[in-house]
This record gives structure tokens, sequence and C-alpha cells, in this order.
């Protein structure tokens, strides 16, 4: 059952990652991305990592690729520009592809011929979840809050570095306009017929 | 899981047990939602001082099954540029992932499709996925306001879904537990044990709660929220090219994410199926008669938040784009952080007990912490060696390398 599960899920992973680089849309290639995404999270389900998978949903397809798409949707596609320069990246390419390939071969070799690591999704005893917040927090704190000041200053070197002050855009106030009150806006009259308002 | 899948002589009549389970719950929420459309137009109604639907059927009881065949019975229109693929499947992708995410709900007492270990976890994810289904359809269209549509919803989802996340962070810290059951067992015992009501607490979850509800009402583009569907600006937004069936998948998929967010609530923080205050002699009774009435509880609950969600549409006027991502980004986003912090520290020095190595945190032997103690909390088990409060560089070193 397990490893019938294990062969379609796998199937539509590689399926759908030679789809990401094969698809002539820009969107369908996230598109594909995203199900490649989230078939992972399903294999990861599968050797027992839940806490993994869903994290892999969460961060991956429900914010990274959602941001993907926006962006890619919004491209002013020309295909014919999108063609040019492709035998200058080639070697580069067929280079990059084929490292991948080689590191993934030694991992698979390390895996299946050296002994390898035996798989434990619930280490020691407790759910994953625990086990991952123990490595995380306990052990390697340390280590772990310098992670987090080092994306900090990445995020607050990004704000800074691509804000622009710009004095001529006028800006709403949005306290002041919260903050008013129904007698800075209504005003009741007493309009006799014939008179008008003085 | 396990015991799912082996049930009555093996794999296959596991499988079938669960997919009935499956079938049952569908079936069942989808009536519920019929029912539960005609009482937001009700309801709508009511607060217009109009009558609302009541033609079909008595009291116009009807009216969403008259309106399902009608949407059914039209013609199914795929706009000459659009891409019709992408077209067809963002409205199953928006039906679908609202349906998965009831298969963690537990309804009562022990019924639950799939009592996940992550399953808050599991929740977040898919109502996380939910903004597929809008910006496929706003971009398959190739028409210019489905296409804004989708981008505001986008944008829009993807902030509130910020804020959702630390509230929910804030419920996970007091229950300890990411599966869904274990947050309602929590809250047993009367209302002033709901996480929205218990005693200490209250001051940080009930405000929590309101951040909550508000929040769900802009993930699920309800009004006062509805910028993605505006119809004074993008006459219907993502929905703007598709008709019959199509349409009926999105307006059901929104409805029963709605109702997806009203469970959620009533889970996080109102208790449940459980009763606001416990009833003396109930233990006696079988356990399916004390299910289904936690179900009906539960059900009651959900109408309930249903019913606010009906009200805010009918009184609250919509927002403008720039006042709902000031809402998300600067005001729930720092309030939420800022009581995920407080309820940490909470949950920190009020569950000191239930941490390794309390006996060697607790100096005196007193069993609890007194001020002097307290402070070694915040360090990590057993960390701190020479117990002078400071974890120095060596202390780290030696722990790391112990794990390896």
């Amino acid at each position: 059952m397990t490893l019938i599960a294990f062969y379609i899920l796998s199937s539509i992973v590689v399926a759908s990652a030679l789809f990401v680089v094969a698809a002539r849309n820009p969107v369908h290639s996230v598109l594909w991305l995203i199900l490649t995404f989230f078939t992972s999270a399903g294999l990861l389900v599968l050797i027992g990592a839940e806490f993994l998978a869903m994290l892999l949903v969460v961060v991956y397809v429900g914010a990274v690729a959602v941001l993907f798409l926006f962006v890619v949707m919004m491209l002013d596609i020309d295909f014919v520009a999108l063609k040019q320069g492709f035998q200058n990246y080639l070697v580069i390419g067929i280079l990059l592809a084929l490292t991948l390939l080689a590191e993934i071969g030694i991992v698979v070799a390390a895996a299946t011929f050296g002994g390898g690591t035996t798989f434990d999704p619930n280490p020691g005893g407790v759910t994953n979840a625990e086990a991952l917040s123990n490595v995380l927090y306990d052990d390697y704190l340390l280590l772990f809050q310098m992670c987090g000041i080092v994306l900090l200053v990445a995020m607050i070197g990004a704000i800074v570095l691509t804000l622009r002050s710009r004095p001529s855009v006028k800006r709403q106030n949005i306290a002041q306009q919260t903050g008013r009150k129904r007698k800075d806006a209504v005003e009741l009259k007493d309009v006799r017929p014939g008179q008008g308002i003085p | 899981m396990e015991n799912l899948f082996t049930w009555g002589g093996g794999m296959w009549g596991g499988i079938g047990l669960a997919v009935l389970q499956i079938l049952a719950l569908v079936v069942i929420l989808l009536v519920c939602i019929a029912f539960l459309l005609l009482f937001d137009r009700k309801v709508w109604a009511a607060v217009m001082m109009r009558k609302g639907p009541n033609v079909v059927g008595p009291f116009g009881l009807l009216q969403s099954f008259a309106d399902l065949i009608k949407f059914v019975l039209k013609e199914v229109i795929v706009p000459a540029g659009a891409n019709k693929t992408v077209f067809l499947m963002a409205p199953i992708i928006t039906l679908t992932l609202a349906l998965v995410g009831w298969a963690v709900i537990p309804v009562a007492p022990g019924w639950v499709v799939a009592d996940l270990n992550v399953g808050i976890l599991y929740l977040f994810a898919i109502s996380s996925l939910g903004v597929y289904g809008i910006i496929m359809g706003g971009w398959a269209s190739n028409s210019k306001y489905p296409f804004l549509g989708g981008l505001r919803s986008a944008a829009q989802m993807v902030s509130y879904e910020v804020s959702i996340g630390f509230v929910i962070v804030t419920v996970l810290l007091l229950v300890g537990s990411l599966n869904i059951s274990d947050v309602v067992h929590n809250q047993e015992g009367g209302f002033w044990n709901w996480h929205a009501f218990a005693f200490p607490t209250i001051f940080v979850m009930f405000p929590m709660f309101v951040i909550f509800f508000i929040s769900a009402l802009a993930e699920t583009n309800r009004p006062p929220f509805d910028l993605p569907e505006a119809e004074s600006e993008l006459v219907a937004g993502y929905q703007v090219e598709y008709s019959s069936s199509p349409y009926l998948m999105f307006m059901i998929g929104e409805y029963v994410s709605i109702v997806l967010m009203c469970a959620m609530l009533s889970i996080l923080f109102f208790g449940g199926w459980h009763m606001p205050v416990p009833i003396p002699g109930v233990d006696g009774l079988p356990s399916w008669l004390l299910s289904l009435g936690g179900l009906l509880v539960f059900m009651v609950k959900v109408t309930f938040f249903f019913f606010l969600f009906a009200m805010v549409k009918a009184i609250v006027p919509r927002y403008r784009y720039d006042q709902l991502m000031r809402l998300g980004w600067k005001i729930f986003l720092p309030t939420s952080l800022a009581a995920v912090v407080l309820v940490a520290a909470y949950a920190t020095f009020t569950n000191a007990q239930m941490r390794p190595g309390f006996e060697e945190l607790d100096a005196n032997s007193s069993g609890a912490l007194e001020a002097s103690e307290l402070i070694a909390v915040t360090l990590p088990a057993g960390m701190d060696r020479d117990k002078d409060g400071v974890i120095s560089w060596n202390e780290y070193r030696r722990n790391a390398g112990a794990v390896n």
C-alpha cells in the first residue's frame, strides 16, 4: 500500500518537475512547480514526517509560490525574446544540471551501498515536531537565534535599499480619517420652506 | 489512521469505511450549506426589512436547491481567449480545497475523518492554498476585471494569513499540542475554560478571538473585505467570466470555507462540542448519544458564528484597499505577535513543572520556582551547568557536541 502510494507520488513529482522546465508558458511552469511541492509534501507524509510536510505546504506552496505566481502573472511575456540567448546559457546550464545529477547520484549511492542512515520519523519515541523543536530550541538555540538575526538584518536591509521617500506623493492621514467624529462632518440645519439656508 | 485502514477485515474494508465517512461528511455538509445559504440571505433581507427568498417551498426553504438546479442546467461558457484548462481547473481547486479542510475537524467527540497529529497545521496549510483557485481563475479568464480581482485577493489572503497564523500559535501554546481533538479537550468543563474566556489569559485571548474573526472575514473574501469581487469597482472580480457549474463550484467553495472558518472559531476559542455549562449526570449515557449531543452543540456554535458573518455582511460598509492592508499589516500583525510573546511567557512560567530538567531548576526543591530560580526557566534545559543563570560559550559548545 505504502509502496503503491510512493510510486504514484514520486512519478507525479518527477513528471511535474519535468513539466516545470518544459512548459512554454511561465505561469504553467509555476503551476507545475506548485504541484511538485505539494506532491513532495505527500512523500514526506508517507515517511512519517508530517510536520515537515505541513511546513513545506505552508511556506513553499502557501507563500513563496503565491509570490512567484503573482510576479510571473504580471510579466509581459514575449516568447521570441524569451527564446533568444538560449545557446549562450546552454553550456552553463548543462554543467549545472550535470553537477546536480552527480550530487544526487552520490547521495543515493551513499545511502544505498554505504550502509546509509536509517530513517526514523519519531526519534526517541517523541513526535517529529517535538524532536525538531528539541534540536532547534534546546540543543542549537544559539545558532538558531543567530540565523533569525541574520534574516532580520537581511530583511531590514532589503527594505532600506528599496524604500524611496517621495515627498510629492499625497498621502492619506489614516488617524485623521478614522478619528473623525460626527460633529466634524455633519451639521443639521432647520431649513424653512422657500427660504433656503442663509 | 492505522486503525481506520484495517477495519472490517483488512485494508479494503478500512478504505471502504473511510470512503463512507468522507461521503457522509461531504453530503451532510453540503446539505447544511444549502440551508445556511438561505439563512444568510434571510438575515441579510431581515436587516434590510425585506422578506428574502420565500417562493420556492415553505418559507423559501428549497430556494438553494432551485438555484442549484438552475446553475447546473445552464450552459458553460468558456471565453475565447481563456486558458481553457486552468480556467476550468480553478473552481474545482477552490471547491476541493474547501472540502478537504473538513477532514480534520472533530464535529463531535471521536467523530473525525482523520485525527492527524498536526491537524491545525494541516488546516492552516489548506486554507493558505485557497488563494490558488481565485488567482488561477482570475488569470485564466484573460480579462481585466478578473485579473485585477485575482491580484487583489492574492495580496489580501497572503496578508491576513500571517495574523491568522500567529493567532493559531497563541492557542497552540496554551494547548501544547497540534492535534485538534486535544485543542477541544483542553477546553472541557464549562465556558470559563474556553480559550476565549479562560481567566488569566482572557485579556489576551479574547482580543485574539476578535482578530481571528476579522481575519477570517478577510481570508474568505467576505464583506467588508470582499474587494476581490467588489461589484462597484470590479463587476464581480475573478468570477466575471464564469457561468453555470464552474460558478456554482466557486460559490459553494466560498461558503464551505466560510463555514470552515466558523468551525475553526468555535474549536479554537469556544470549546468545540462542549456545552457552555457542564450538565451533571450525562456520563452514564451511551457514547453515541453523547457524540450526537456534541454534534448538536457544535452545529449551534457554528451557526452562531455564521450568523455573525451574515450580520457583518449586512451592516458594515466595504473597506478601501489601503485601509485593508493597513489593518492587516500595521495593526493585526504587531498585536498578534505581541500576544504570542505574552502567551509564550505565560505558558513557560506556568507549565514549568512539565519541563524536562525541572528538578535541576528547582534548586531548593520547593516544588515551585521562586523568582531567583525563575530566570533559569528561560534557558534551555540542562545547559547551564555551573548554574550561574548564563550559558557561556563553553557550556553551549559542550551541549551541542554532546548531542552529536
